[in-house]
């Protein structure tokens, strides 16, 4: 029970940083002691982030650096989403000494869907259903060992065809 | 009609694929069906039946497009390119199955194709001929959609069809379309195996303990069987249409989610060559032949996809190369117009050679099978009377199958139009849909055989022009895109009272141009226009569109002769095209 607990309460802790985000699923399994890793990630809302209107501007104003694709980092997405409201878009990585990772929609009003602390020790896993008004390039950033690194894909939201 | 058996006896012959060296399987002095004995195992495939019991007419498409990487490249060849891709002789009985070329002329020298009597024939034919113990029957889906009869009774008259037919694995597409508990109760009535490999439960679903064939990956059906044939070990991995919440009403599977899904159906691939050793694998698709033929160059160890979805007739399998070897794609056609047979030549742990037919299923030169005539007949006698209702004369040709319309859906598009007073009509671009010869009555079924869907409900609403381009576009690219990934495998919807030009080559946005009002105005963005359509995604109240045709054909008012409306651009010297739009 104690165990539970201790996940349960981080997990709150990092919804609570993370902001902005539209569903969590889960964050992988939270190990024990996380309080000083917690502390040490705990930057401020990133409201100046949430307001930009492009990728290009997110990145720089979330991470001042630029991001590199790699295909280390592994998304998970559909090709068509069944539900544009919910779209399950997960993200996992071999990256080492992950610190955050991010979610940006190009074609939503706004650019950046969520961030996620990740502090260290935990399993860099996040899995979260996002919004999205339209058809979309989706970007996954992930930032590891001080460099950015990420994964693009298209995520088609229909009105609906016919099938044969 | 008359039967002149000598032209069946003379055609060319469906080509087969041996390694990559296309043969003639039957020579002149063979019977049609007379096949060459080959390999240990024989593997029968039937898929996009569309529920038709008795044998009918279709027309295969004359516009069939292939853009981008799929340009000229099977399936996207129609008429005389498709004949010379494939060796087929003009004029032949195959030319006449497999084209729409000539087709009036052609359909009265050969006759229907199709019925369930009749393939029950062929199929106990080849088996026999194969050998007991060493053949499999699968079905692909959309067995159980498609008429009067299969919609009235919820499929449960396809799966007394499928069992004694003796289909021993199918997957599923409109089969979804009745809701989860119509679904598991013709699965119990079923005695051969549903497979889908890619339908699993949403999260709610899941955490609520809603039925799974596995809870633990969430998998709601059982995803492959491993079949003893000819002494080997085979497995068959089922893969449902990936799109069926998009396409469909959502609020026919609320608890399951689709999708490709191929990087489990690689571990799955690798779980049965790797663990269980098996000496083949079969891939079970309902994708789509695009999307099969991209999937079969991302996954690794399938020697055989078996497809439909997109109801294309190709004669020979296309090989595909990857990363781990070559895997042989196949698309069987429609309407139960053809049986395909695939004999393998399998040995400890691979497939050493195929051989490939696509038969036609001429019913005129079919004995039907007593038992199924008999169940046929059973099954239909208590609608018999209702569907037989003749309500109308066909004025011309009647078909529906082609990328962008077809003169049966101009006479829905009339009735909508017509009997609900609207300026614009949308009706959708399905893929089913049997043809009616000029002069033919129109009966009840005939319309049915056109409108039976479990969301049949009209509507009438206003859409600004914007909107209604938008809509269009987003179907177009549905076709269009040139990843195939993202394409659902329709056809376009088709527009009455409303002229537009295409470009499929374009990008989603840009295809759609210079819509045009039947009075000759164009389209303004931002005015309102009164639609009418049917096969809504979202719930509709109206009546059901086949009274809506049925009542516009009872009042016979005077056939709209009018051409359709759409003009292409970008696509001259394309082979998916012959003749009109």
């Amino acid at each position: 029970m104690n165990k539970i607990d201790v996940g349960f309460s981080a997990t709150r802790r990092l919804i609570l940083q993370g902001a902005g985000a539209v569903a969590l699923i889960g964050l992988g399994n939270l190990p024990f002691g996380l309080t000083p890793a917690l502390a040490a990630a705990n930057d401020k809302y990133p409201e100046e982030a949430f307001k930009q209107k492009s990728d290009a501007d997110v990145i720089k104003t979330l991470y001042g650096k630029t991001a590199e694709p790699s295909d280390k980092v592994k998304m998970d997405a559909p090709e068509i989403a069944e539900n544009g409201a919910v779209v399950p878009i997960s993200v996992s990585t071999s990256l080492a000494d992950v610190t955050s990772v991010a979610f940006l929609v190009s074609e939503n009003p706004n650019v950046l869907i969520a961030k996620y602390n990740i502090p260290a020790g935990t399993l860099p896993s996040v899995a979260n259903r996002i919004k999205m008004a339209k058809t979309s390039n989706v970007t996954v950033l992930v930032e590891a060992g001080g460099k950015l690194y990420s994964a693009s894909k298209e995520v088609k939201v229909t009105v609906g065809g016919c099938g044969g | 009609m008359t039967i002149r058996r000598r032209d069946f006896l003379t055609l060319a012959g469906a080509a087969t694929l041996s390694g990559s060296l296309p043969r003639l399987a039957r020579g002149a002095d063979n019977g049609v069906y007379d096949l060459e004995r080959f390999g240990n195992a024989r593997i029968l495939h039937i898929t996009d039946t569309h529920a038709q019991l008795r044998p009918v007419f279709f027309r295969e498409p004359s516009v069939n497009l292939g853009v981008g990487p799929m340009q000229g490249n099977p399936p996207h060849l129609v008429g005389r390119a498709f004949l010379d891709r494939f060796g087929i002789r003009p004029d032949s009985a195959d030319a006449y199955a497999f084209t729409c070329l000539e087709f009036e002329k052609a359909a009265s020298r050969f006759g229907k194709l199709g019925g369930f009597a009749h393939l029950k024939t062929l199929i106990d034919r080849m088996r026999s001929e194969a050998g007991s113990g060493r053949t499999l029957l699968l079905d692909g889906g959309d067995l159980w959609q498609g008429t009067g009869l299969a919609n009235t009774m919820r499929g449960v008259d396809m799966v007394e069809a499928a069992n004694l037919l003796g289909i021993e694995a199918m997957t599923g597409h409109w089969e979804f379309t009745y809701g989860e508990k119509a679904l598991r109760a013709n699965l119990e009535r079923f005695k051969g195996e549903f497979l889908a490999q890619n339908v699993y439960l949403t999260e709610e679903a899941a955490f609520n303990d809603a039925k799974a064939f596995d809870p633990a990956s969430g998998r709601v059906f059982k995803p492959s069987v491993i079949k003893e044939i000819g002494g080997h070990r085979v497995a068959v991995i089922g893969q449902a249409f990936p799109y069926v919440p998009i396409a469909h009403p959502k609020r026919f599977t609320p608890d399951w989610k689709f999708g490709i899904r191929d990087e489990e159906l690689q571990k799955l691939v690798d779980t049965h060559r790797n663990t269980d050793k098996v000496d083949a694998v079969v891939l079970l698709s309902h994708n789509g032949m695009d999307v099969d033929l991209k999937l079969a160059s991302r996954v690794t160890g399938i020697d055989v996809i078996l497809g439909g979805h997109t109801h294309d007739a190709v004669p020979q399998p296309i090989a595909v190369t990857n990363t781990g070897g070559t895997t042989l794609v196949t698309n069987a056609g429609s309407n139960g117009k053809f049986l395909a047979v695939l004999d393998l030549e399998i040995g400890k742990g691979k497939v050493k050679d195929v051989r490939y037919r696509l038969l036609p299923v001429f019913s005129e030169l079919l004995k039907p099978d007593p038992a199924m005539l008999a169940l046929i007949d059973e099954i239909r006698e208590p609608q018999a009377v209702a569907l037989s209702e003749k309500v109308g004369v066909a004025d011309r040709l009647l078909y529906r199958r082609g990328n962008f319309s077809g003169s049966m859906d101009q006479l829905i598009c009339d009735a909508l139009l017509g009997e609900l007073n609207a300026e614009i009509a949308l009706s959708p671009g399905f893929r089913w849909g049997t043809t009616v010869l000029a002069g033919q009555p129109l009966t009840m079924e005939d319309v049915m055989a056109q409108t039976a869907v479990t969301y049949p409900e009209t509507y009438v609403q206003t859409m600004t022009g914007g909107q209604i381009k938008d809509v269009l576009e987003d179907i177009c690219d549905n076709l269009f895109n040139t990843d195939p990934y993202y394409q659902q495998g329709g056809d376009m919807v088709r527009i009455g009272g409303l002229a537009y030009t295409c470009t499929p080559t374009e990008t989603v946005g840009n295809r759609i141009s210079e819509l045009k009002l039947d009075n000759g105005r164009a389209l303004e963005a931002d005015k309102h226009y009164r639609v009418a359509g049917w096969a809504s995604v979202n719930e509709q109240t109206g009546v059901p569109v086949w009274d809506v045709v049925a009542r516009h054909l009872r009042s016979g008012k005077p056939p709209n002769r009018s051409p359709p409306g759409v003009t292409l651009k970008g696509v001259e010297g394309n082979p998916g095209i012959a003749g009109q739009a």
